[in-house]
């Protein structure tokens, strides 16, 4: 096996973090991929291992160490249960980054391709036909390329959305099944996205809206792609929300995408460049913090530092952002009270952002938030901390693994005899309402993001 | 291994739990300690009738087996030395019943420590051991090294628990020893033989284990000392005076820095060594109890001593202990963990014996242990790339094991024999004693197909090789 290329970076980058693993285990009853795959691959100590192997050249990196590699969830559950700290996401990262590289060099046609074969194809993607790109991967790359890094496109891809669920095409779909014949995850997803608001109610890029009452921080808001086009009403509600507590909200015109999906793919280079758009971007707003409320776009932000270490140029500007990057709910509770103006009855349990949680260590402001609602009963769910199985687009490649791990979640939400569950993050969201769709015994039952259960109570809408 | 023989194998084990490519069997080569051994197959049984077939035909082409549970063990309790199978035992779990009326609970080979302690705890009932991996490892593997934590002061180690065991012996026979009863004398007591077997003599494929009453309450103290002997004083006062804690744990002073650095929490720095003693029980006694070891502390010389007034204090005391393992592997990148155990008089001796160890080998060797229970872990921290270190280290091993027999003590108490201490079973146990052991294993396997390379050292070895 050749010492150069692919395998000579991962060992550079990866091989001294890995060799921190003592190999205790203790990660393993963290990990929700080993205890619904359960074997050994699938599990963290395992991962790093496969990780470690490949950077010594024992395994190769393509037909060895991909899969295991692609069925993580990336929820770092495990970085937090491990007792010595070793950097997972950075291990993860530096494999993706190895794995994209490696099969670009495979397949010189589709230079620059995050695709890595999934699950169950991937003994067939070894042989050369299969070498032709799956609908996933080529998805995958379509939408990194062409639109994450393109607001505006994005934008229109929700605009049309909307058109679609208001003209009723979407209705004729389902009831032709001429999405589920396309694919069964994304006519499972299409069943469950959230109603779209319409294109005149969006609030606009480079506004700022005045605190109401009197002014304690000057705060930005980063809107997030997803966030943005699919749910601008949660970010319409998010801002009024921090107005409410005393926060000027700026947005600032010229972010972008936070390049988490770019990171978890190995496309760093990329990521790289859209932090720097997204910190030039923010410096600009004079802000005091930079606020988010999408767990997983938080998590990036929060990861600049790291991600621009290297880069003399950059370096301190990105530890500074990083530092200013706070999810919503930091906030809210820490300038709150919010002024309820509605009781919510009912049961509310919430499902962490692994994010949110495990990354930026955000555990219990959202919880505070939600039982401060007047009326509301908070009931913790068992295995909350637990990855939905989300992650990113992980659902849509991996859709049967995926909902191998949200059944069992469903059964626990169930417990909880909950009305509403509550995310921090539009990827869990849109999985857990698909949840609810599968497995819900509660008819009431609902997903919502936190951000819209707060206005609510705060009488927004 | 021949095609045939997988051909055979997937008769008895499904596709999705029989693992053949390179990733899927380097995920099982390795456990906890040193090593790394490629299986040439990888299977996961569901239940005993499974097991029987696999020994069956392992028997038959005379192919290692290697059962393992989460692989936790520090000593290479798992590791497929020579290859062939290994048995993933993690998913055989499907069984755990909490029997409240016989004070019992059955359970599969793969159910993880930490939920039998939930289950019973439940129904107020309680399994003592508490290896500090409960939460990960699996109560095969805990029968299997007679694993224990700072409660075997006083409760014992797993084999006080095991009254029963369903065994497939290394024929493929199904066996059952003991039973549901506590007393029984029918014959060799071969329950007490498989458990602490480490894989060596039968695959365990379920267990009948006995509880007892959870302890009403439980009250901790933690003591600093200003020299060591003082602590070593302290403890065997304790011991003598009629009060049987539930624990006591001891921490020297390079452990205490290094939990300090790693996550400040106030401890003494300055100190050469701290004591934890928790006593639980009736409330009443237990408060007096607690009482006369603090004022055995403080007449042995402690500097300070705090008593915890409530179950958040409490915890914060077992918090400085429960750092160290971390803490310590923050200081270098490979532990070398020992659990050399002495009469529990002779801690203060050991101590000194390490003490010379640790100056002689220029190593930074740290040490902490259920000292009640003379089981003590004295641990280096080394990086296995610096091959010259190691070699110390390997040295300084073999003297640690000789300290400990010489002292009147054992070379494990814990963690087990596997292949890391192989080489010095002579040294506790003479030739004849080590030959009657093998004889045992040569009577119940012999293809020595069962977690063959372990417990006995090759001919010649006399010491552990790390690098
Ligand atoms: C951080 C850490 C802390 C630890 N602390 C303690 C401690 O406080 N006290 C302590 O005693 N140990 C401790 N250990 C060691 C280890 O956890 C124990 O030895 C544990 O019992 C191993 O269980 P396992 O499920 O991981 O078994 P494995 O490591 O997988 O296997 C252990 C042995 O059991 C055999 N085995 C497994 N399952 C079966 C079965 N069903 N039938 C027959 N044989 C079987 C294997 O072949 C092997 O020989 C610690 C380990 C770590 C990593
Ligand atoms: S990131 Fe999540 S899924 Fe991946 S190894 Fe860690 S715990 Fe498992
Ligand atoms: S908990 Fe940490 S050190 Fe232990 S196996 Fe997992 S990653 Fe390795």
């Amino acid at each position: 096996m050749d010492k150069t290329g692919p395998q000579q970076k991962l060992f550079d980058s990866a091989h001294d973090e890995a060799n921190r693993c003592v190999q205790c285990g203790y990660c393993l009853p963290a990990c929700p991929t080993y205890i619904s795959m359960g074997k050994e691959s699938a599990s963290p100590r395992g991962r790093i291992n496969l990780v470690k192997l490949a950077a010594e050249g024992k395994i190769d990196i393509a037909d060895d160490l991909a899969q295991p590699i692609d069925l993580c969830l990336g929820c770092r559950a495990c970085e937090v249960a491990c007792p010595v700290g070793v950097p997972y996401g950075h291990i993860l990262e530096s494999a993706k980054e190895a794995i994209a590289d490696r099969q670009a060099q495979r397949q010189p046609s589709a230079a620059g391709r995050a695709a890595a074969p999934a699950g169950q194809q991937s003994a067939a993607a070894r042989t050369p036909s299969s070498r032709k790109e799956r609908w996933p991967d080529r998805l995958k790359r379509l939408a990194m390329t062409q639109l994450f890094p393109y607001p505006g496109r994005l934008r229109a891809a929700g605009n049309m959305l909307w058109l679609y669920q208001k003209s009723g095409l979407g209705r004729l779909l389902r009831r032709t099944k001429l999405l589920s014949g396309l694919s069964e995850p994304m006519a499972a997803f299409e069943q469950v996205l959230p109603a779209v608001e319409p294109p005149h109610k969006r609030y606009a890029w480079g506004s700022v809206f005045p605190a109401k009452g009197e002014k304690k921080a000057r705060v930005a808001f980063f809107a997030g792609c997803m966030m943005d086009a699919m749910m601008s009403r949660t970010n319409r509600l998010t801002i009024e929300l921090l107005t409410l507590v005393g926060c000027e909200v700026v947005v600032p015109g010229r972010q972008t995408c936070c390049g988490a999906l770019h990171a978890h793919q190995g496309l760093k280079a990329q990521a790289q460049e859209l932090a720097k758009a997204n910190i030039a971007a923010f410096e600009q707003s004079g802000a005091d913090l930079y606020i988010n409320n999408a767990g997983g776009c938080g998590a990036m932000l929060h990861e600049y530092g790291d991600l621009l270490a290297a880069d003399e140029a950059w370096a301190e500007r990105a530890r500074h952002f990083s530092e200013k990057s706070k999810d919503v709910t930091e906030i809210l509770h820490q300038y709150g009270p919010l002024p309820f103006t509605r009781e919510r009855h009912g049961v509310i349990t919430y499902q962490d952002s692994c994010h949110l949680r495990n990354v930026q260590g955000v555990r219990t402001p959202p919880r505070e938030l939600l039982k401060s609602i007047p009326g509301a009963t908070f009931v913790e769910m068992e295995g909350c901390d637990q990855c939905c199985a989300s992650g990113g687009i992980y659902n849509l490649l991996h859709f049967r693994e995926s909902m191998n791990i949200l059944d069992a979640k469903m059964n626990k939400a169930n417990v909880t005899k909950a009305d509403t569950i509550v995310t921090t993050n539009p990827g869990c969201l849109l999985q857990m309402r698909l949840g609810v769709e599968r497995k819900a015994e509660n008819r009431e039952m609902e997903a919502l993001h936190i951000v819209d259960v707060l206005a609510e109570a705060c009488g927004l809408k | 291994m021949e095609q045939h023989i997988l051909q055979e194998l997937r008769t008895i084990v499904p596709e999705e739990r029989m693992f053949v490519d390179l990733a899927e069997r380097y995920s099982y080569s390795y456990d906890a300690s040193f090593g790394e051994y490629l299986p040439e197959a990888v299977v996961q049984p569901l239940n005993a009738g499974e097991v029987c077939r696999i020994v069956k035909l392992a028997g038959k082409h005379r192919i290692p087996l290697y059962p393992r549970g989460a692989a936790t063990s520090l000593s290479g309790g798992p590791l497929p030395v020579e290859g062939g199978i290994v048995l993933d035992m993690t998913r055989f779990a499907h069984k755990l019943i909490i029997d409240r009326e016989n004070l019992l609970a059955i359970v599969s080979p793969g159910v993880i420590t930490a939920d039998i302690h939930k289950k019973a705890e439940e129904v107020g009932l309680f399994y003592p051991p508490d290896p500090s991996s409960s939460h990960v490892s699996t109560i095969g593997g805990n029968i299997s090294e007679n694993s224990s934590g700072p409660k075997g002061l006083k409760y014992g180690t797993t084999k006080e628990y095991v009254i029963g065991l369903e065994v497939v012996t290394p024929l493929g026979d199904l066996i059952r020893t003991g039973g549901k009863t506590v007393k029984n004398v029918t014959g060799y007591d071969l329950t007490r033989l498989i458990v602490g077997s480490e894989g060596t003599l039968g695959i365990v494929t379920e267990m009948i284990l006995r509880l007892i009453p959870k302890p009403k309450a439980r009250m901790t103290l933690l003591a600093t000392f200003d020299r060591l002997q003082d602590s070593g004083h302290a403890i065997t006062k304790i011991l003598s005076s009629g009060i049987l804690p539930a624990a006591m744990e001891l921490m020297d002073n390079a452990c205490i820095r290094a939990v300090e650095q790693f996550e400040p929490c106030g401890l003494p720095v300055d100190k050469e060594a701290l004591i934890l003693v928790e006593v639980d029980g009736h409330p009443a006694a237990i408060e007096e109890e607690i009482r006369q070891c603090e004022a055995i502390c403080y007449e042995q010389g402690a500097s300070q001593v705090r008593v915890a007034k409530d179950e958040r204090e409490r915890e914060e005391l077992w918090r400085a202990r429960k750092m160290v393992s971390p803490a310590i592997t923050q200081m270098g990148p490979t532990k070398i963990s020992e659990d050399a155990t002495v009469p529990r008089s002779k801690i203060p001796d050991m101590m000194e014996r390490l003490n010379q160890i640790r100056s002689k080998y220029q190593l930074n060797l740290v040490v902490f242990g259920h000292a009640g229970d003379g089981n003590l872990h004295p641990n280096i921290i080394t990086d296995k790339r610096n091959k010259e270190e190691m070699k110390r280290a390997e040295e300084a091993v073999g003297e640690i094991f000789a300290a400990a027999v010489e002292l009147g003590g054992t070379l494990s108490g814990e963690h087990g024999i596997g292949t890391l201490k192989a080489p010095y079973m002579e040294m506790e146990l003479g030739e004849a004693g080590l030959s009657m052991m093998k004889k045992i294993k040569e009577a119940w396997d012999p293809y020595n197909i069962m977690n063959p390379g372990k417990i006995f050292p090759r001919p010649g070895q006399i010491k552990v090789v790390l690098t």
